[in-house]
C-alpha cells in the first residue's frame, strides 16, 4: 500500500521538478523582462505545486499543512509576478521589439 | 458595506489556520497563536481577506467550487502550453500589451482575477486602473480590448461575478 503512494509521490515529484527545469530553460531562452517573468511564474507555480503534492504522498501526515503551504504559494507567487511586471513596465523598461502592441504605454502618453 | 473585514472574523480565521499550521492544540503553542492573531487584528485593522466579500447563497458556494475546478485545470494548460513554447527550437512567441476590461467592482473578486490571469494561460497582469486590466500575453491572437476580454477574462469573470456582490 505505501509502495503504491511512493510510486505516485516520486512520479509527481519528477513532473513537479520537470516544469521547474522548463522555467529555468525559459528564463534563460526568453527575449525579454515581461516574458521571462511569464516563464517563471507559470513553470515554477505547477512545479512547486506538483513538488508538494508529491511530498504530500510520500509524507501524508503533513499533507494538511502542505495544502496550506500550496494555497500560500497560489496566491503570493502572481502577486509578486504582477507586482514585478507593474515595477518594471513604471520604470520604463521597454518590451522586446517584436512586441506588438503595448496599450499601457499608448494610454499613459494619451494620459499625460 | 464597509470592507474591512469585521475583527472577529479575521482573528478567528488567524487562530484557525495558526492551529492547521502547527497541527497541536497545546496551551502553549495556542496561547502565542491568539496573542499574535490578537495583535495582527489591532495593528491592521482595514484588511482584506478571500472571503471579505464573498457571497453565503448556495450558488455563490457551487460557482466557488467550479471556480477552483476551472482555475486547475487552465493552470495545468497553462504550464503545458509555456513548456511546449520554450522547448521549442524556434521559440516561437508573438507578445503583446492588451487592454481588457473587468465588470467586477469587488476589490477581492479583482485581486482574484488578477491572480487567475497571471497564472494561466500566456497572460500576465501588468497593470490595474479603474475597470481595465493591461495583460501581457506571450502569444496574442489579437490586440483588439473586446475579443482579448472575451478570450482572457470571460472565463473567470464567469464565476468571479456570482461569488462576489
Amino acid at each position: 500500500m505505501s509502495g503504491l503512494l511512493d510510486v505516485i509521490g516520486g512520479i509527481l515529484l519528477i513532473g513537479g521538478t520537470a516544469f521547474l527545469a522548463f522555467g529555468g530553460l525559459g528564463l534563460l531562452r526568453m527575449p525579454d523582462t515581461y516574458t521571462r517573468i511569464q516563464a517563471g511564474t507559470k513553470a515554477t507555480t505547477l512545479g512547486t505545486l506538483l513538488t508538494l503534492l508529491g511530498i504530500a504522498f510520500l509524507q501524508p501526515a503533513w499533507a494538511l499543512k502542505l495544502l496550506l503551504i500550496m494555497l500560500f504559494l497560489m496566491f503570493t507567487n502572481p502577486l509578486s509576478s504582477q507586482v514585478l511586471a507593474r515595477a518594471a513596465h513604471r520604470a520604463g523598461i521597454a518590451p522586446a521589439p517584436q512586441t506588438r502592441a503595448d496599450k499601457l504605454a499608448e494610454d499613459e502618453e494619451g494620459a499625460a | 458595506m464597509s470592507r474591512s473585514m469585521p475583527p472577529l472574523k479575521l482573528f478567528a480565521t488567524l487562530v484557525v489556520f495558526w492551529i492547521l499550521l502547527n497541527g497541536s492544540v497545546a496551551p502553549g503553542t495556542l496561547a502565542v497563536g491568539l496573542v499574535v492573531a490578537g495583535a495582527i487584528v489591532l495593528l491592521f485593522p482595514v484588511s482584506l481577506s478571500v472571503v471579505s466579500g464573498h457571497r453565503l447563497t448556495p450558488e455563490a458556494l457551487v460557482a466557488s467550487l467550479a471556480y477552483v475546478g476551472y482555475f486547475l485545470k487552465e493552470l495545468v494548460k497553462a504550464n503545458v502550453r509555456m513548456a511546449a513554447l520554450v522547448l521549442n527550437p524556434r521559440l516561437p512567441i508573438d507578445p503583446a500589451i492588451v487592454k481588457v476590461r473587468t465588470r467586477l467592482t469587488d476589490p477581492v473578486a479583482r485581486l482574484l482575477l488578477a491572480n487567475s490571469i497571471t497564472l494561466t494561460p500566456g497572460t500576465l497582469t501588468v497593470e490595474i486602473s479603474e475597470g481595465w486590466l493591461y495583460v501581457h500575453w506571450v502569444v496574442a491572437p489579437t490586440t483588439d480590448p473586446e475579443a482579448a476580454t472575451r478570450a482572457i477574462v470571460a472565463g473567470f469573470e464567469r464565476y468571479l461575478e456570482v461569488m462576489y456582490a
